[in-house]
Order: structure tokens, then sequence, then C-alpha cells
């Protein structure tokens, strides 16, 4: 199987997949890691101080959400934004939604349930008397997590959201069930164009494998220089 | 507003932390200006839940209380602007570890008070070296004893130009060779004419600054007596068991 492993294949490859796959990749896990941690503070706050019926709507969508496989959610947003779309806009027919736009907004409504939980962790457990110092000095509830909570939740739980950014810069590669062309996307059109499947795949494998225990040593020797004194 | 009104004026509050607790019963008290009264008590007996009730950090759901002239359940009241002029030091100090020990008394002249960045920073540095700690300006809390933590607190309090200062408990997370450090600069702010509303039980503070004690036990004050009688006869028997346990070592 590996006697006519075919190294050129690859090379030749090399700018379609970086170029085409990995920026699209990187370009939807940095959008998604944000926007997802912007919607998941947002839930985890609306979680803690948002009242009684805000806080079970919340708590209703991280549920849900984290209780369905994403490649269904991928789906079931690739079909039903446009028809969304058009109820919210009352346009005539289905908007048109790009692939890249439909897969960015599901990956946001999907991390976001799983940051939320993150954040929340983090609010609950500095909140407590620090909150109180805060609100003593004359700080309202918004200052206070504004200036003194999240500064500090974002620190500590820096570690633990990059880690899940790199789980979900993995499972960016599920946008292959909507015909885009990620970084496996591509290795896997090649693959089918050349019938070279041995190379590409073993390939893509060894880059994720690479970019993601990078990824994790630099976010371990992060943890050290980013703790609070405490 | 009258210079001889109460600046904490209390009058029957009662607390429960659900229908069969009751964690404050009936507890009236006034404070005037320039008065340091001290709260003591045995564990449990409601005077951390008392003091925090001054500024509103514990509600209470009976009586009356009012800071300066201004009513906690008044209508239309502003609390982040009636906390702002409240003092609080905390049993154990809550700095804000993410900022620099100037940063920590300058956030919340500048946010709550909107004074200049200028401005709040020199009133820091005076605050940090009234309380001697000019050297450690730039570090972070974590970095500072318990007891260097602790009057960093208190500078951070005063930072707001308080009428009242409340301390529940200022010294009880310390170290012992720590507590006198913090309990001078307590003494000296009492002999300035602050007013302060202190839960402790160094009795050699209240001795020394006191003017009254107020000796609390299951949620009641059972005693509030001017120093001299609450150490020389006073007559209350649970009083006098609660003081003879805590000075006999």
């Amino acid at each position: 199987m590996f006697s006519d492993f075919d190294f050129d294949a690859i090379l030749r490859a090399l700018p379609y997949l970086f170029r085409d796959g990995m920026s699209f990749t990187i370009t939807l896990t940095l959008l998604s890691a944000l926007g997802g941690l912007l919607l998941g503070t947002l839930i985890a706050l609306a979680r803690i101080g948002g009242g009684k019926l805000l806080a079970m709507v919340a708590a209703g969508y991280v549920n849900f959400m984290r209780a369905l496989p994403l490649v269904l959610v991928i789906f079931w947003f690739y079909f039903l934004v446009p028809y969304l779309g058009q109820w919210l806009t009352g346009a005539p027919r289905p908007i048109k939604v790009g692939g890249f736009s439909s897969a960015l907004l599901t990956f946001v409504m999907f991390e976001a349930a799983y940051f939320s939980e993150i954040m929340r962790g983090g609010i609950q457990s500095v909140a407590r008397g620090q909150s109180s110092a805060a609100l003593a000095l004359g700080m309202t509830g918004g200052q206070s997590m504004r200036y003194i909570i999240l500064p500090q939740v974002l620190r500590t739980m820096l570690p633990v959201l990059l880690t899940q950014t790199i789980v979900l810069f993995q499972d960016t590669s599920l946008v292959y069930v909507l015909s885009l062309t990620d970084f496996l996307g591509a290795a896997s059109k090649i693959a089918q164009r050349d019938g070279r499947l041995v190379e590409m795949y073993c390939f893509a494998a060894l880059v994720y494998f690479l970019i993601c225990f990078l990824a994790s040593q630099a976010v371990r020797r992060l943890q050290t220089r980013v703790a609070i004194i405490r | 507003m009258n210079a001889s009104a109460p600046v904490i004026r209390m009058q029957h509050v009662s607390k429960w932390y659900n229908p069969h607790f009751q964690v404050l019963k009936d507890c009236s008290l006034d404070v005037t200006r320039g008065e340091v009264v001290v709260v003591c008590g045995p564990s449990g007996s409601g005077k951390s839940t008392l003091i925090k009730t001054v500024n509103a950090l514990e509600p209470f759901q009976q009586g009356t209380i009012s800071v300066d002239g201004i009513d906690l359940h008044g209508k239309g009241v502003n609390l982040p602007r009636l906390r702002a002029r409240v003092g609080m030091v905390f049993q154990h100090f809550e700095l804000f570890p993410h900022l620099s020990v100037l940063d920590n008394l300058d956030i919340a002249q500048r946010k709550v008070l909107g004074r200049e960045r200028e401005e709040a920073r020199a009133r820091s540095v005076a605050l940090l070296k009234r309380v001697d700690l000019s050297a450690h300006a730039e570090k972070f809390p974590g970095q500072l004893s318990g007891g260097q933590q602790q009057r960093v607190a208190i500078a951070r309090a005063l930072a707001m130009d308080p009428v009242v200062m409340l301390f529940d408990e200022p010294t009880s997370a310390l170290d012992p060779e720590m507590v006198s450090e913090v309990l001078d600069v307590m003494v000296q702010l009492a002999r300035e004419g602050m007013t302060m509303m202190v839960v402790t039980h160094e009795m050699g503070f209240a001795r020394k600054v006191a003017h009254r004690v107020v000796f609390m036990d299951q949620g009641e004050i059972v005693v509030d007596a001017p120093k001299e009688e609450f150490f020389g006869a006073v007559t209350n028997e649970r009083a006098r068991v609660f003081l003879s346990k805590i000075l006999a070592h």
C-alpha cells in the first residue's frame, strides 16, 4: 500500500490545500470562537442575573444545543435559515444564505452553548466576595461585571476556552456535509481527483495532529503566564 | 443635613433567611458622627449580617435603616451612590487580584466618582503612603501579606471619601503577628474622628478607641453601652460570659 506513496502529489497540492482549505478552516474557527464567546457570555449572564424567565430560556437553549449532534445542527441551520430569513424579512421567497454564512451561524450558536457553561462556572467562582467588594465601592452590577468579574473570569478561563477552540478547530471539518471546502474538504477533493487517497488523508491527519498538538502545548505554557496571583 | 443626626440609624430591623430562621431580631442602633461603635458577640450571633445590612449588601425584611439621612428602603433610592459613601472592609480583604495595588485604589474613584486619572492617582498615592505601603504600589494583591492586603483594602475604602467606615471582622483572617499593623491604622483613623462601625473580637481595640460597645447574641442586640460601662460593670449575664471567654486568653 505504501510502495507507491507519492510525496510529489502532496507537494503539488500544497498551495491549494493551504490557500483555499486551511484559510477557510482557520477563518471559520476564529470567527466562530469569537462569536461563540460573545454569545456564550451573554447567555451565561442571562442565566445568572437575568431574571427567572430569561434564565429559563437561556438554560433551555444550552441544554437543547448540547443534546444535539453537531452534524444535525449544521444540516438543520442550512435548510432552515433561508426560510427563517424569509419569515423575518417578509421576502417573497426563501433568502439566499451562502454555505459559509450558514456554517458560521451554526458554529456560533452551537459553541455559544459550550462557552456559556465555561463562563458561567467562572463567573460563579469569582463572583461571591468580589462582587460584594465592587458593590460596596458603589459600582453598579454592570460595572462590577465589566471591570471586576469578567476580566478575572476571562483570564482564569482562557486555557479552557482555548482548549475548547482547539476542539472547534477539529469540528469545523464537519462542514463537508455542506460541500464546503475546508482543509479536509480540499484534501478530500484532491484525493478523489488524483486517486491519491492514502497520501492526502495521511497528510491531512498529520497536519491536524501537528496544529492541535502544538496549540495544546502553547495553551499549557500560557496557562502559567496568565494565571492571576492569589 | 443636621450635623447631630446619626450617620447610621437602624430601627427595629429584622431579617429572616427563611420563615423558620430569623437572623436579626428587632435590632435598633444609632451611630452618630465621629463615633466609634464596636459590635461583638459569639459567632453566628448575626453581627456580620447586621453590619452588611447598613450598605444593603444584605437585604432585610422589617424595620428601617437610614445612612446619612437616606432611607435604604426609600422610594427611588440610588443604592450605588449611597454605597459609594459607605466604606467597607471585609474579613477576607476582597482586593481585586487582577489589578495592581494602585489600580485597586483608582478604579472606583474613576468609574464611580468620575474622577480624572491624575486626581484619582494622586489620592491613591497619598492614601498608600498613609497606610505605609508606598513601596508596594505597583505590586499585585497576591504578592502582599495578609496584613498588607487589609491595609490596602482600608485605603481603597478611604479613597472614596466615605462618611462612615464599616469593618467586618477586619483582623480575624490574619496571622496573629499581622493583627496589630491593621489595628494601628484603624486606631489612627478613629482618633482622626472617622465615624466607624466595627465588628471585631479585639477588645483591646475597643478599650482604646470605642465610644460604645454593642453585644449581640442570637440575632439580638443584648447590650448597647458606653465603653466604660461595658468593660466596667456589664450586668448582662450572656455578655459577661462572652467577655470572660475572650478575655481569658
